[in-house]
């Protein structure tokens, strides 16, 4: 299976092709609804993100807290349609790649054009997938606990090209 | 004026307990039915979706023997209680449930999703549960807990239909629901369906028909005959597990069906994601 090392190199932003089967490993940052409408209202403001989006990496889930020994609690993707509002300014900024469950809307994968990709990873596989998380640690906005901003390292997480940086999708309805 | 029969006394602390044990039991493995039908979708499933299933029942097996959760959206907790009439709860019935999921979430290191809904404070404890309770003939308590993600929760809906639009209408309620929701509500999906009550009734029979097994019997041949045409139509939608595309969009179509008024003919449908816990108990 396809490695695929992040942040996404230029390369790999043109190749990875819809319906790939790959493997991640690197920085990915964690966050989702409550985070994203944050991190919105502060590239808005032009405030300072806890986070550089140059490059970036957003898994979207929010994790179950860590049992002992664990580095990261059960963590899933959550569905990503519901951070779509705020996805083209976060693309805009930087951000070239994005792990979540489900379709995306038109805005988003015009955005991704050229610049970005979205991996689906499966949902409901939490146990699985955060056996590929090795290091996790909460960066900002700790409040939001469950929906907190993490700094997570993966060591071959898999993952579905769900959309590419042409347009291309494997998600149904498929053309 | 008759004499009373024997009361039995239920400590409420027995019921927090049971609440307790079942919540974490439910939500680190999956029913044997809805593994029996995901292990029958994968045979028949190539590609991605065959790969995708391979996961999730990989990544129950891992849950299981970890006793962790499936997934990690653990849910809304979903309670029913049938308490017999001639059971007494010595103690707040209602504390007790809520009491038991505050436990379960704690000490299992579950996810607490619970939060108020305008302003989204969180509650800390994944509480309050929400509670459908039944009096019922007896002196046993009857507890199901089915911890509820909103991935697909989100993507149910309730239709008010006419009632012209008959068997036709539900069919067509069900099958735009899938249409609608199913690819972001974590497919293979289970459906379901409550035809008839009033708008609240339809729905918390929508969301019972959750707890039966997978392959189960509807209880009429009409709804036989229904829940297997729209598993057909749902299915040929070809969604497919995780939306990559497949025959297996869902795994079972469950409707249930209770009186309506004349004018009316409400279609509650349910969506549950293929991590569909339950888990009962009769104390």
């Amino acid at each position: 299976m396809k490695q695929i090392q992040l942040p996404l190199s230029a390369r790999d932003i043109a190749i990875l092709h819809a319906g790939e089967t790959v493997t991640l490993y690197g920085e990915a940052v964690i966050a989702r609804d409550a985070a994203h409408k944050r991190l919105y209202a502060m590239l808005q403001t032009g405030a300072d993100l806890p986070f550089s989006l140059s490059g970036a990496c957003i898994y979207y889930a929010g994790p179950c807290p860590a049992a002992p020994g664990e580095v990261i609690g059960p963590c899933g993707p959550t569905t990503s349609g519901r951070v779509d509002a705020y996805t083209p300014a976060l693309i805009e900024a930087g951000l070239s790649a994005m792990i979540g469950k489900g379709a995306r809307a038109p805005e988003v994968v015009h955005a991704m054009r050229g610049r970005a990709v979205y991996f689906a990873a499966t949902g409901g596989a939490a146990i699985l997938l955060s056996s590929h998380i090795v290091a996790a640690e909460v960066i900002a906005f700790a409040d939001l606990e469950a929906e907190a901003v993490r700094r997570v390292t993966l060591a071959g997480m898999p993952v579905i090209v769900a959309i590419d940086a042409q347009g291309n999708s494997a998600l149904w309805p498929i053309a | 004026m008759k004499t009373m029969g024997a009361i039995r006394i239920l400590p409420a602390s027995k019921v927090a307990e049971t609440v307790c044990g079942l919540v974490i039991d439910a939500v680190c493995r999956l029913p044997d039915d809805v593994l029996f039908a995901l292990h029958a979708a994968k045979d028949i499933e190539t590609g991605a979706a065959h790969a995708v299933l391979a996961q999730i029942i990989e990544n129950e097996a891992l849950a299981r023997a970890a006793r962790r959760p499936c997934c990690q959206d653990t849910g809304l907790a979903v309670v029913f209680i049938d308490i017999g009439q001639d059971v007494h709860v010595d103690g707040s019935l209602i504390d007790a449930v809520n009491l038991g999921v505050a436990e379960a979430y704690r000490k299992a290191y579950l996810r607490k999703s619970v939060l108020s809904a305008i302003a989204r404070e969180n509650t800390g404890d994944n509480t309050p549960a929400i509670l459908h309770m039944r009096m019922v003939p007896g002196d046993r308590v009857s507890i199901h807990v089915t911890p509820k993600g909103f991935g697909s929760e989100n993507m149910s809906r309730l239709f008010m239909l006419k009632p012209a639009e008959g068997e036709d209408g539900i069919l067509e309620s069900i099958t735009q629901t899938a249409r609608l929701g199913a690819a972001n509500a974590c497919p293979p999906v289970i459906l379901g369906v409550g035809v008839g009550g009033t708008m609240e009734g339809a729905a918390i029979l929508a969301k019972r028909q959750l707890l039966r097994a997978c392959g189960s019997k509807a209880s009429t041949p009409t709804l036989r005959r229904l829940e297997k045409e729209a598993l057909r139509r749902v299915n040929a939608l070809g969604i497919g597990p995780m939306g990559f595309g497949g025959r297996t969009t869902a795994l079972a179509v469950l409707i249930g069906e209770m009186p309506t008024h004349l004018a009316g003919l409400p279609v509650a449908v349910n969506v549950q994601c293929h991590c569909a816990r339950h888990a009962g108990a009769v104390i």
